[in-house]
């Protein structure tokens, strides 16, 4: 998988080794803010304390679902409608992937 | 697959790629560790520092903050309600610390942007590459005559929780039954939009069990309440019918501490605790950097990676910029990722994100057992600004003991995923 975070280094460059390792496929930065930007409510990787369900671990199809399910009001939400309605298809694939990649 | 697979990050360096990146170039020595000094430990600094560190962890990260103790502003009103304690919102910066975040507990008093220093209280100087300000609010209290050093000892605005919230919480458990509870609330824009009408419905809680003759007067500077409207009306009649008066166009020209009386237009208001929470702009610190705009009294923000329009390398995040989004610590905790992610990509010689997504959460308690909420999303156009996508914002459609609950955890995951506990 094409991986963004990965660029070539010019000559001379000093090497750093980074790890991105954070929360798994795809490494994409933009998914990871994205998903990061669901934290303060969801717990820090997905994993929440309290009342508010985790995301970590969620398989994909299923995260997949009920955010549409949100969109449409099929699955009814006292917060989630809002928040569904925020995110393009391809965005909920991404953020479904990347949660279910968290163990 | 590839949970565990390290990605090599090579960093471009030398006049080739100094010459092609020209916000790289402060990084052209080969080997230097990327410097990023932040000011202010509260959810946009504490946040930004914790995920450069996470994203990126050969970034040399340092917060510089005052205090020795993160006090959260969300949920003090509960503390003035009597629900929960100051302690249980008070958290040490540990958790940076073991993050990797460099924690020094000092007072900006000055920057050389052009040099990229900041200078502090004690003589120490700090480098950056990029300067972070997540200062908050100031608060205008030369904008009330008389509410001095003097007045300000007797007189909360508690709009910062800590002390001021203590000393509130006390003059409310002294005051006698059958009393009066003034707040005075600014015009917009203020830190956190629903906080004084959530404050009253947390004050009128307390007054209802514990001395239920008080009076509630609410002194708006705006023209109507400004959040969460029909909600807050709602419980107010539901739970403390016949309590609180609400006055709209109420602000405050003067006060006199001594008689604690706050006068209006048109009459003057003396209460038994009176609380004033005078108007605001952005911090000092980013007047002190030059970032502040003198007539908008915020600052003017590039969203896509927080950067100043005024001042290079000097980025801006949290309750001082000016912005459509609420003055809240849910913004301001995603604000500090987005900083963060756009620091990480500058830093590298790459690009920042085009279009990144921010949202807001925001829970009020309306009695000790329910609460409401608003919630919206932003993207960013290609002209630069937030749009909320159709159907991306709205309310509750009614208050709930399930939003009560929603609102502690909420409250639980934005301090572990802003302080890392």
């Amino acid at each position: 998988m094409k991986n963004r975070l990965t660029c070539i280094a010019l000559a001379m460059g000093a090497l750093y080794l980074g790890s991105t390792a954070w929360a798994g496929e795809p490494a994409d930065s933009r998914t990871r803010t994205m998903a990061a930007n669901c934290s303060y409510c969801h717990g820090p990787d997905g994993k929440s304390r309290g009342a508010i369900p985790s995301l970590a671990g969620l398989e994909k199809g299923y995260f997949v679902q009920q955010m549409k399910d949100f969109q449409s009001g099929a699955r009814p939400a006292v917060v989630m409608q809002k928040h569904a309605l925020g995110y393009n298809d391809e965005e909920i694939e991404k953020l479904a992937t990347w949660f279910a990649a968290i163990k | 697959m590839a949970f565990n697979r390290r990605d090599f990050l090579k960093i471009s360096a030398g006049a080739a790629g100094a010459a092609s990146l020209g916000s790289f170039s402060s990084l052209a020595i080969a080997g230097a560790k990327p410097k990023v000094v932040i000011v202010g430990g509260g959810f946009g600094g504490a946040t930004c520092a914790r995920y450069l560190k996470l994203w990126d962890p050969k970034i040399e990260v340092t917060l510089i903050e005052m205090n020795d103790k993160f006090v959260s502003c969300p949920f003090s009103n509960t503390v003035l309600g009597g629900v929960n304690k100051l302690q249980d919102l008070t958290f040490g910066y540990n958790g940076l610390k073991k993050a990797g975040v460099k924690l020094v507990k000092d007072e900006v008093v000055g920057f050389d942007t052009a040099k990229r220093v900041v200078k502090c209280k004690s003589g120490k100087t700090f480098a950056y590459d990029r300067l972070v300000l997540s200062g908050g609010i100031e608060l205008r209290f030369d904008l009330i005559e008389g509410y001095d050093a003097k007045a300000q000892k007797t007189i909360m605005h508690a709009w910062k929780a800590g002390p001021q919230t203590a000393t509130l919480r006390k003059q409310l458990e002294a005051m006698p039954d059958g009393g009066v509870y003034a707040l005075s609330i600014p015009a917009m824009p203020y830190r956190c939009p629903p906080g004084p009408y959530e404050r009253i419905s947390m004050v009128a809680n307390y007054f209802k069990a514990a001395k239920p003759k008080s009076k509630i007067l609410v002194l708006d500077s705006n023209a109507d309440i400004v959040s969460k409207k029909g909600l807050f009306l709602a419980a107010w009649k539901k739970h403390y019918e016949g309590m609180i008066e609400y006055r709209p166009n109420s602000k405050p020209t003067r006060l006199d501490a001594a008689k604690n009386t706050i006068v209006l237009d048109v009459e003057d208001v003396k209460a038994d605790v009176l609380n004033v929470v005078p108007p605001m702009r952005a911090h000092g610190i980013t007047a002190m950097a030059g970032v502040r705009d003198d007539k908008d009294n915020w600052c003017s923000v590039d969203f896509r990676t927080l950067e100043s329009k005024v001042a290079p390398n000097v980025h801006i995040i949290g309750d001082s910029i000016s912005a459509p989004t609420p003055k809240s610590g849910s913004m301001a905790n995603n604000y500090g990722k987005v900083c963060a992610a756009a620091l990480v990509e500058l830093l590298n010689g790459r690009e920042a994100e085009k279009v990144p997504v921010i949202t807001n959460t925001c829970f009020s308690a309306t009695s000790s057992k329910t609460a409401i909420h608003v919630a919206a999303v932003w993207r960013l156009s290609a002209e630069g600004k937030w749009e909320v996508p159709k159907g991306a914002t709205g309310v509750s459609k009614e208050e709930s003991e399930i939003e009560w609950h929603y609102m502690e955890s909420w409250a639980k995951n934005i301090w572990a995923d802003t302080l890392a506990l």
